[in-house]
């Protein structure tokens, strides 16, 4: 009844809520919360930490007998192999599961690396200024200037590729993104009272970027970290798929897809559509858990 | 003005020292160039005649002098692989790499204009939210994996389309449709809010005041000026591309610069990745100048700011 009342008269907002019981405020609230994100990468954590036991097989060591068996509901399909075996006789389930453990540990350690850094040289540019600012912004500049996956690869060339190596080379190549917009936020910060007043009371400069300049910038760089993990993803696959990422026998997604590629042209579809399906899950729902927390961390764009 | 922009040449400049700074270090780093440049199995004479040779037991400042000056005479270092000099190698490559980018680029801007206009014009309905997907599923794909998906149903199962060569204009298409993908999705949300920035402002609101018809608003007045800022950087998108080829081009055997890139790597030719990198730096840092000067040529406020 409340409701047929809320939606006939064509109120504000504010009357509306007023109106509303208590389940459907639950209800809209829950409305708002990103459900499909969210359940993708639930699912995801939970199966990069249960894959000892929940995987089927084990990811590295195959069935030579049993190479190139199809998914379960085609012919020659077993259920032994439920999402069928690559080109070594490996179990393509197995190995998916054990690949979001990679894809979620290289993502989300990237980011927040990624972060780390360019939220610290960030605050440093912004708040020191001077030469400071200008040796930070120039390097910004020059980083920039590179297509980030050429980079990425230019330097995993050099440095023997491992999944710890591609952490570090995502750290250094993505960080800039952080330190611009960090940067641009520091320098209206510091022209605050609570900052100046600050400097009256006698706090150093650390101090001060520590605790009153870093917990009012952690909010964008929180922001750029999720939407973050999808790119690190996408390029942590797009190594590994050019031979320069993580080592084989290890099972990540874009090595799948590189070893699937020659399994293409004989109709073996599995190998190749699966670990894409997969990067594309996890990338749209950091994506849309990103664009969704941007909107919900910014008032202004909440139109609240 | 000209304080303006000699002020940006010098911050181009800057960058370009920086990228080559750190290429020339990390390749001293990572191990002897000498090495790299020998025949497997050289002997230790060998290497110190090379080391001779190309300067390499002089001391490090004067090592990276020696490099930019051969750089500027355009003396990249031969290619270890191919044996010929890596300048001309990727010169060679270059134009296949052009028209993959300009194709990928009409591709990109003929669905992203169109959608992202249409979207913003009829805002919140069933298009745009459709649009919206579209565009978050573009961000989401790795392009090399919807060239395998076009291999793997354009090539595999219906036959129509080769997979992999250059051959003819048959071979153009899949290539610059993985690679455009991704760029549709962003050229597509830019048409989009400067679609929507255009119609919130006065002279447009003057347009319908005079009493014309919302086509003629929507595609005389407003169209043309919601497309300036999606040209602009299909401009830098277009140096980008043929930078981030490397993927679609291995996938599709594409003989452009990303494809040397990708030999370059393979065979661990470092003249060839020096090469590659540094020129895609210099692409990438020219147009961002241009761009800045035309900005301020066409815009005071920047030249005056800052």
């Amino acid at each position: 009844m409340e409701t047929s009342q809320a939606v006939a008269t064509n109120e504000t907002f504010a009357a509306q809520s007023f109106a509303l019981t208590r389940r459907q405020r639950i209800l809209s609230t829950l409305q708002r919360v990103p459900i499909f994100p969210l359940f993708i990468l639930v699912a995801l954590v939970f199966t990069a930490v249960s894959a000892d036991f929940i995987a089927p097989h084990n990811p590295e060591v195959g069935n030579l007998r049993s190479r190139y068996r199809p998914p379960v509901w085609q012919d020659r399909g077993s259920w032994e192999y439920i999402l069928g075996t690559d080109h070594m006789g490996r179990d393509m389930l197995s190995r998916l599961l054990f690949g979001a453990r990679i894809s979620l540990l290289v993502g989300v350690t990237a980011a927040v690396f990624a972060g780390t850094l360019g939220t610290t040289l960030g605050i440093m540019s912004g708040f020191m200024g001077g030469w400071v600012d200008q040796v930070i912004m120039r390097l910004t500049d020059a980083w920039l200037a590179l297509p980030g996956v050429t980079f990425a690869i230019l330097f995993a060339v050099l440095i023997q590729p491992s999944k710890w190596n591609i952490i570090i080379i995502l750290g250094i190549v993505y960080w800039t993104r952080y330190a611009r917009v960090i940067r641009g936020e520091v320098l209206s910060l510091k022209e605050r009272d609570y900052v100046r007043l600050a400097t009256v009371a006698g706090c150093s400069r650390a101090k001060i970027m520590w605790t009153h300049i870093l917990p009012n910038v952690a909010n964008s760089a929180i922001v750029i970290a999720t939407l973050q993990i999808g790119v690190s993803i996408i390029t942590e696959a797009t190594l590994s798929f050019l031979g320069v990422g993580v080592a084989p026998p290890e099972p990540a997604w874009g090595l799948m897809l590189a070893e699937g590629k020659s399994g293409l042209m004989a109709g073996y579809w599995w190998l190749s559509v699966l670990p894409g399906l997969c990067i594309m899950f996890v990338v749209l729902s950091a994506n849309l858990l990103g664009d969704w927390f941007r909107v919900w961390s910014d008032p202004q764009l909440r139109q609240l | 003005m000209q304080g303006y922009i000699i002020r940006r040449v010098l911050y181009a400049m800057v960058s370009m020292i920086l990228l080559s700074i750190t290429i020339f270090c990390l390749v001293r780093i990572t191990g002897d160039p000498a090495v790299l440049m020998a025949e497997p199995g050289a002997k230790e004479e060998d290497l110190q005649a090379i080391r001779r040779e190309f300067g390499l037991d002089k001391p490090i400042v004067v090592q990276y002098v020696l490099f930019v000056k051969s750089i500027m005479r355009g003396d990249f270092g031969k290619s270890i692989y191919y044996r010929i000099p890596a300048f001309d190698l990727y010169l060679q490559r270059l134009p296949a790499s052009l028209l993959l980018a300009s194709v990928a680029m009409t591709i990109s801007l003929m669905i992203g204009i169109p959608v992202g206009i249409f979207s913003a014009v009829r805002i919140n309905t069933w298009f745009d939210n459709f649009g919206k997907i579209f565009a978050i599923l573009g961000l989401s794909l790795p392009s090399f994996w919807v060239g395998l998906m076009l291999i793997l149903t354009l090539s595999v199962y219906l036959n129509w389309l080769p997979s992999s060569g250059a051959e003819s204009w048959k071979h153009l298409i899949m290539p610059a449709f993985s690679l455009g993908w991704v760029f549709t999705a962003a050229h597509m949300r830019l048409a989009r809010s400067a679609m929507l920035e255009v119609l919130g402002s006065e002279y447009i609101k003057l347009a319908r005041i005079k009493g014309l018809s919302e086509r003629l608003v929507i595609y005389k007045h407003a169209f043309k000026n919601a497309v300036i800022p999606v040209l602009t950087l299909a401009g830098i998108n277009l140096v980008l591309m043929v930078n981030v080829a490397v993927v679609v081009e291995s996938v599709f055997a594409w003989p452009g610069v990303g494809r040397l890139l990708y030999e370059g790597i393979s065979f661990r030719d470092f003249p060839v990745v020096q090469t590659t990198v540094l020129m895609g730096g210099l692409m990438f840092v020219s147009v961002n100048l241009v761009v800045d000067i035309l900005y301020a040529y066409i815009d005071p406020r920047i030249r005056y700011g800052n």
